[in-house]
């Protein structure tokens, strides 16, 4: 676990950089949370997949896998991994402050 | 201890078993943001193959983990029964078909490969493989795409 600032306030994350608690997420914090995952230009077709990710997640529990993303968030497989080339649903999540997507496929 | 960067699988069996744990591997490998490859080689051309790779069948003769009597798995019909049984048990958890899978991997920026010895064994040419596939090559092109990364042979 490790603690960051970000925007005033003292995030827990865990090891690989996931929000402990996601309830402590503010959209203000996107831009920072972007930038260490190597995102210096959010677009708004970014903001789609991290908006989407985080409905998911308050909606469902869980974030979409990558192939759940290209499904229904209305961005397809190959432009996620132009926007998100480290890995869309891992990169999208931790930017969302949601915890990582579970699955295998 | 820094993490997998990148990988190449070869995936050299023809059966839905032998070809589908390959494609996990290399899907799941992108979306961790590691580099992957694809290198299809001997039967395992057929997940790649325009006409073939929509007719992938499961192994029942010869695969004790059935748990079926192989004189029964080698009945006419029943590796077609078993087949669908499975792909409706993958269907329900959202486990691609392997046309769609093979379509999803290149969107990730995967790269596909064919083996040149076996497609000039087979007597194949590129024409004969799905639009995904970036090129026919040697095992040295391979070594050279595969270089410093790690390879996996399925």
């Amino acid at each position: 676990m490790s603690t960051i600032t970000l925007a005033g306030k003292d995030i827990a994350r865990t090891d690989d950089g996931f929000f402990e608690d996601p309830s402590q997420w503010t959209e203000d914090m996107v831009p920072d949370l972007a930038k260490a995952e190597g995102i210096e230009q959010l677009t708004d077709r970014h903001w789609v997949v991290i908006r989407f990710m985080r409905s998911e997640y308050l909606t469902k529990g869980s974030g979409p896998s990558v192939r759940a993303l290209g499904k229904s968030s209305g961005v397809p497989i190959k432009e996620l991994y132009e926007l998100f080339p480290k890995g869309p649903a891992k990169q999208a999540a931790k930017i969302a402050g949601i915890p990582k997507p579970i699955g295998c496929i | 201890m820094p993490g997998i960067e990148k990988i190449s699988i070869v995936i050299s069996k023809g059966s839905l078993e032998g070809i589908y744990p390959g494609l996990i591997m290399a899907n799941g490998a992108r979306a961790e943001g590691i580099e992957a490859n694809l290198f299809f080689t001997f039967f395992g051309l057929d997940a790649i193959h325009r006409k073939r790779h929509e007719h992938i069948k499961l192994a029942t003769v010869g695969n004790p983990a059935l748990h079926m009597a192989t004189w029964l798995g080698g009945f006419p019909g029943i590796s077609s029964v078993m087949t669908h049984y499975i792909e409706s048990k993958m269907d329900g958890i959202d486990i691609p078909s392997i046309p769609e899978f093979i379509e999803m991997i290149a969107d990730t920026g995967a790269g596909l490969y064919a083996c040149k010895a076996t497609v000039d064994l087979f007597g194949m040419s590129k024409d004969d493989f799905v639009d995904q596939v970036q090129d026919i090559i040697t095992v040295g092109d391979f070594y050279e795409i595969a270089a410093g990364g790690q390879i996996i042979f399925t």
